[in-house]
């Protein structure tokens, strides 16, 4: 049995250890807000943070997130009260498909809670793992950026 | 084909004494540390039904240890973690430039110095840092420790030195006299998540009158294996740089490199540019 902290509740793992956190978390846990794009670490669609840090839950085992911290989209805010960045993406245009933003927000939310630098470049930097095939990424930078300054 | 969770075992030694007692008895096992890239090949369905020697719980082997004479980096020290240590960043800095490039955010944070050496691609980012750095790969293993320098590790393309039962427990990095000039450069199709087309590590010190009393330079993306140039650094020692002894430097680079056509580049583009970024390096024009 598996052990770990998923979006702050403690649950537990009794399937195969070698599944894939993202399988797990959608299949094990019922949380389908992480998405899968490549499959291959390259997209960034499936990131979630792990002990606080954005990574490709694609490309972990679950046995390797045993007593581990991690927090998916669904931990950021809910359709009724969204958090101060799914807002900003709201207001910016920084969702098109949808595909790579639960993981643009969980890379977002790590930096701003990190650095927090709210400039272009460092924005641009801490999100250069994620792709987006839709918006040419202008509006993601923005509303990454108005939502920052919205927290401060 | 997928990866077939249920095909697969997982052994999870909690130190480094029992990582290298299970490895005995698992000799097919493959090592897992931080899984960037062993986990595309399972996701493709490459390894379904191996046994997997996961090292995540080794803690003794995520340490950066400052000693008297250089830096022990644990070889499951992440890419983030090289990046953001002090002494690394005053100390060797091409190392942390390098570790920025690897792939980006998500892979820095669990991709390891460790992995990055055994799974021995010729364009590891870290090898050309570390190569000119001179680091030394300390090794454990049923017969006990040994000490490989970095020019030593790399047996050709996705092959090692280490032996039956191997495993990296450390990555020592020697200090060195504070260079005159340091650079590291990639070249790739875009600055994240791009595997390089070529890429640059130089260290160079001088004396006072202008000669040059030393040059580190390597290249990797150029060769199986990373390659330090060998016939431009003797021929470089004792002269001045000037745009004579540059030029002449310069065509010395394909003694020690031998790049070839592949789906990322040519070996053209790739010598083209290695010659222009090794002369800009010397002429103090790359910063």
């Amino acid at each position: 049995m598996i052990k770990l902290t998923v979006n702050g509740k403690k649950k537990s793992f009794g399937g195969a250890p070698f599944k894939r956190l993202i399988d797990a978390l959608r299949e094990d846990f019922a949380l389908t807000g992480t998405k899968e794009g490549c499959g291959e670490g390259e997209c960034g669609a499936c990131t979630v943070l792990l002990d606080g840090e954005p990574v490709n839950s694609c490309l972990i085992p679950v046995c390797q997130a045993e007593g581990r911290k991690i927090e998916t989209v669904e931990s950021l805010g809910t359709p009724e009260k969204l958090s101060k960045l799914q807002a900003g993406f709201l207001a910016c245009g920084g969702a098109q498909c949808g595909i790579c933003t639960p993981g643009m927000l969980m890379t977002a939310h790590a930096h701003l809670k990190g650095s927090g630098k709210c400039d272009d470049k460092s924005v641009r930097t801490a999100l250069a793992g994620n792709l987006c095939r839709c918006t040419g990424y202008q509006d993601i930078v923005k509303s990454v950026i108005s939502a920052a300054k919205g927290l401060k | 084909m997928r990866g077939d969770a249920k095909s697969m075992t997982v052994l999870t030694p909690r130190s480094g004494a029992e990582a290298v007692k299970a490895f005995a008895k698992a000799p097919k096992a493959l090592p897992l540390a931080g899984g960037t890239d062993l986990m595309v090949g399972w996701n493709m369905g490459w390894i379904n039904g191996r046994t997997v020697l996961d090292l995540s719980r080794v803690n003794e082997w995520k340490k950066i240890s400052v000693v008297s004479d250089g830096v022990d980096l644990g070889s499951l020290v992440t890419h983030t973690q090289i990046q953001n240590h002090p002494i690394l960043k005053k100390r060797f800095p091409l190392l942390v430039a390098a570790c920025a490039t690897v792939g980006a955010a998500q892979i820095q944070n669990r991709g390891t110095i460790g992995g990055n050496i055994a799974n021995a691609s010729p364009a590891g980012d870290t090898f050309p840092a570390l190569a000119v750095y001179e680091a030394t790969v300390r090794v454990v293993g049923p017969n006990g420790r040994r000490a490989v320098p970095i020019s030593e590790i790399f047996a050709g393309v996705k092959k090692t030195t280490l032996q039956a039962g191997e495993l990296i427990e450390a990555v020592f990095l020697p200090f060195c006299e504070t260079p005159t000039r340091g650079v590291f450069r990639k070249v790739g199709t875009r600055a994240a998540q791009a595997i390089s087309k070529t890429m640059f590590a130089g260290l160079i010190w001088t004396a006072k009158n202008g000669e040059l009393t030393g040059a580190r330079l390597a290249f990797g993306s150029l060769a199986p294996t990373v390659k330090r140039l060998y016939a431009v650094e003797g021929f470089l020692r004792g002269r001045r740089l000037n745009d004579v002894s540059i030029s002449a430097a310069a065509e010395l680079l394909t003694n020690d490199v031998s790049p070839i056509d592949d789906i990322r580049s040519t070996r053209e583009y790739r010598l083209v540019v290695s010659r222009n970024l090794l002369i800009a390096f010397l002429k103090g024009e790359v910063k």
